[in-house]
């Protein structure tokens, strides 16, 4: 059976969601949810420490040999997400009972467990895929289940900011495919691997460069690379708060992933970072996010958007380590696709307990007043995910810019160090004014925390924040291990 | 329309018929083009027809809401059902030479009952979207008296 657990990571949450349609049935449609994510969990766990040990391997859907047939392909960097994404949807499901009960019609609420489970199974099957055209496949089964989790929030805003997402990442996937197209027409292969050796010494072809673009940008879209993020605030604030915390934690990761596989193991390295512009290209982009996403989350009313501009900032750090290009900047990115997983993740489950308590489809940082008073155990859960996302020591924000300064400074980029400091600087401002209005600012209202289930995932989830932090077991020894494999297939 | 003879005796003449040629268009795939894809589409045409000429209700008549949303699902798992009998008979996901004794004839078996499942998910969906949109709007008596 072991042999078959690339295929049923994918194929569990796909089976599930048709079953919840055909069951109708929130209880059943919950139980089963849960049941799969933690499935998926134990196998994305089973899957990682099979390559940990074993080294990388494949699996031939349909017995179809590679390159002709789909090849699924886990290695040391795909089992990294695998394991955040597995882990963010084994909090998120449990959570997912009261929240959704909350905040959506009786008759609707089954369909937003089976496009959460198509959500799930679309992240996964890109994670694990090595096929360019599955890849895009599993991309759209993704984006279009998002779109319907964004698309069903309780405020009418949500259908134009899923309209928003849709338009904007419609265009990725196109460009996405384009890029793909032209890889074909050049080597005639989609198998990735395949596609790898068969570019090596064509990448000054100019479709190659055209689709080096096209997948650049297409992707960038999917993952809210700096000026391409416009899609973002508002798709986060008006979800669900189930939704947002799932996306929030795990879409536009494994976007990045997508980016690194092609950036680090289809094109070649070497032509890509010291011929073209790349590394100057990302590191402005990035520092660029780092500081004025920050700046505007600084000046955001609403929390959640505050948050979702939080996270524009956040994934500047992410491709900073592209930027850098060397282990400890790689490090630092793939470790920060599940620290900033766990931090946003908790943030946002424990406001999805605020809102609920509060009766507000939005919550302004006004209104925030008391919280520390009315949900002290919530207040608390915020302030350590806050803590991670500024990065003090002790939290798995500060593993994340520990390893990128270090990968800075190996590259005597000074001025990327600073820009480090001052986005966390930044960082400070705006997590300030949570805290400021949660524990200084008198409010109304008695004490009543959020239903126990939600507020248990959301302080989980936190917690894990202080457990990154402390043990690197899992985030950073198996970035590096990803790092290292990344840099190794490039030079 | 349902005012009008000449529409409705054609309409009940061609609906059968449309259906028998979704049929024809999904099992001859085999030799010629079509598949489940374009079979579905032809199969919800003719109910799309039907309820375009006697009205939503009629429509709905003759495949209820519910019946649709559980074609769509039925369909989907249909095609991963197939897929896991490739693991449960020995060979990888989605494997049709083990469907059968003879390799050739396993993957005839494999790409039927896919094709089966993808019908039934494409006409779903398709008279779950003209439901969906006909259902908008219009007075209570318009949309089938909900």
């Amino acid at each position: 059976m072991v042999e078959h657990l690339p295929a049923l990571q994918v194929v569990l949450p796909l089976v599930a969601a048709p079953l919840i349609v055909l069951a109708r049935s929130p209880r059943f449609a919950w139980l089963a949810t849960t049941a799969v994510s933690y499935a998926c969990l134990v196998i994305a766990a089973l899957l990682a420490t099979r390559v940990a040990t074993l080294g990388a391997f494949s699996y031939a859907l349909g017995s179809w040999a590679p390159p002709w047939g789909i090849e699924y392909r886990v290695d040391a960097l795909s089992a990294f997400v695998l394991v955040a994404v597995a882990l963010t949807a084994s909090f998120v499901a449990p959570y997912a009972r009261r929240s959704i009960a909350a905040e959506l019609d009786a008759d609707r609420q089954y369909l937003m467990y089976a496009m959460y489970c198509l959500c799930l199974a679309g992240l996964l099957g890109i994670t694990v895929t090595g096929d360019a055209f599955n890849l895009f496949v599993f991309l759209e089964i993704s984006s279009l289940a998002s779109y319907v989790l964004i698309a069903l929030g309780r405020r009418r805003q949500a259908l134009v900011a899923a309209f928003q997402y849709m338009l904007m990442g419609t265009v990725g996937a196109t460009f996405y495919v384009i890029g793909v197209g032209l890889l074909y027409l050049v080597t005639g292969t989609l198998n990735l691997a395949d596609l790898a050796e068969r570019l090596r010494g064509v990448e000054d072809l100019r479709p190659v460069l055209a689709a080096l673009a096209f997948i650049t940008v297409g992707i960038g879209l999917k993952l809210a690379l700096f000026p391409l993020h416009q899609w973002l605030p508002n798709a986060y604030a008006y979800a669900p708060s189930m939704a947002t915390a799932f996306l929030a934690a795990t879409a536009t990761k494994v976007s990045v992933y997508v980016l690194l596989r092609f950036y680090f193991t289809v094109f070649d390295p070497a032509a890509l970072f010291d011929r073209l512009p790349t590394r100057e290209t990302f590191l402005a982009l990035s520092v660029a996010a780092m500081i004025l996403a920050s700046l505007v989350a600084v000046f955001e009313r609403e929390v959640k958007r505050l948050f979702a501009w939080s996270s524009v900032a956040q994934i500047g750090y992410i491709t900073l380590g592209i930027g850098l290009e060397n282990h400890a900047g790689l490090t630092g990115s793939i470790a920060h696709l599940l620290n900033h997983g766990v931090t946003k993740g908790a943030i946002f489950l424990l406001l999805g307990g605020v809102a609920l308590r509060s009766g507000a489809a939005s919550i302004s940082v006004g209104s925030l007043a008391g919280l520390g008073r009315r949900m002290p155990l919530t207040a608390f859960g915020l302030v350590i995910a806050g803590l991670s996302l500024i990065g003090v020591p002790g939290t798995a924000g500060f593993v994340t810019k520990w390893f990128l300064i270090l990968g800075a400074i190996e590259r005597e980029a000074w001025w990327v160090v600073g820009a480090i400091l001052a986005s966390s600087l930044i960082a400070v401002a705006y997590v300030w004014r949570l805290v400021e209005a949660a524990y200084l600012r008198a409010g109304q209202g008695t004490r009543r925390e959020a239903p126990a289930g939600m507020l248990a995932a959301g302080l989980a989830m936190a917690g894990l924040c202080v457990y990154f932090g402390f043990f690197t077991s899992i985030n950073v020894a198996g970035a590096s291990d990803a790092a290292s494999f990344l840099l190794r297939g490039a030079r | 329309m349902k005012d009008d003879i000449i529409l409705r005796v054609v309409a009940k003449l061609l609906t059968p018929f449309m259906l028998l040629f979704a049929l024809y268009v999904q099992f001859h795939a085999d030799f010629g083009p079509g598949g489940g894809f374009q079979a579905g589409v032809i199969a919800a045409a003719a109910v799309v027809f039907y309820a375009l000429v006697f009205g939503l209700r009629a429509g709905l008549r003759l495949v209820p809401e519910a019946v649709a949303e559980r074609m769509l699902a039925a369909g989907a798992l249909l095609y991963a059902g197939v897929g896991l009998a490739g693991i449960a008979l020995g060979g990888n996901y989605l494997d049709y030479f083990v469907l059968d004794a003879d390799a050739v004839h396993g993957q005839h078996r494999g790409i039927f009952w896919v094709e089966v499942g993808v019908l039934f998910t494409v006409s779903g969906v398709m008279l779950k979207l003209f439901y969906m949109f006909a259902g908008r709007g219009g007075t209570r008596d318009e949309r089938g008296g909900e």
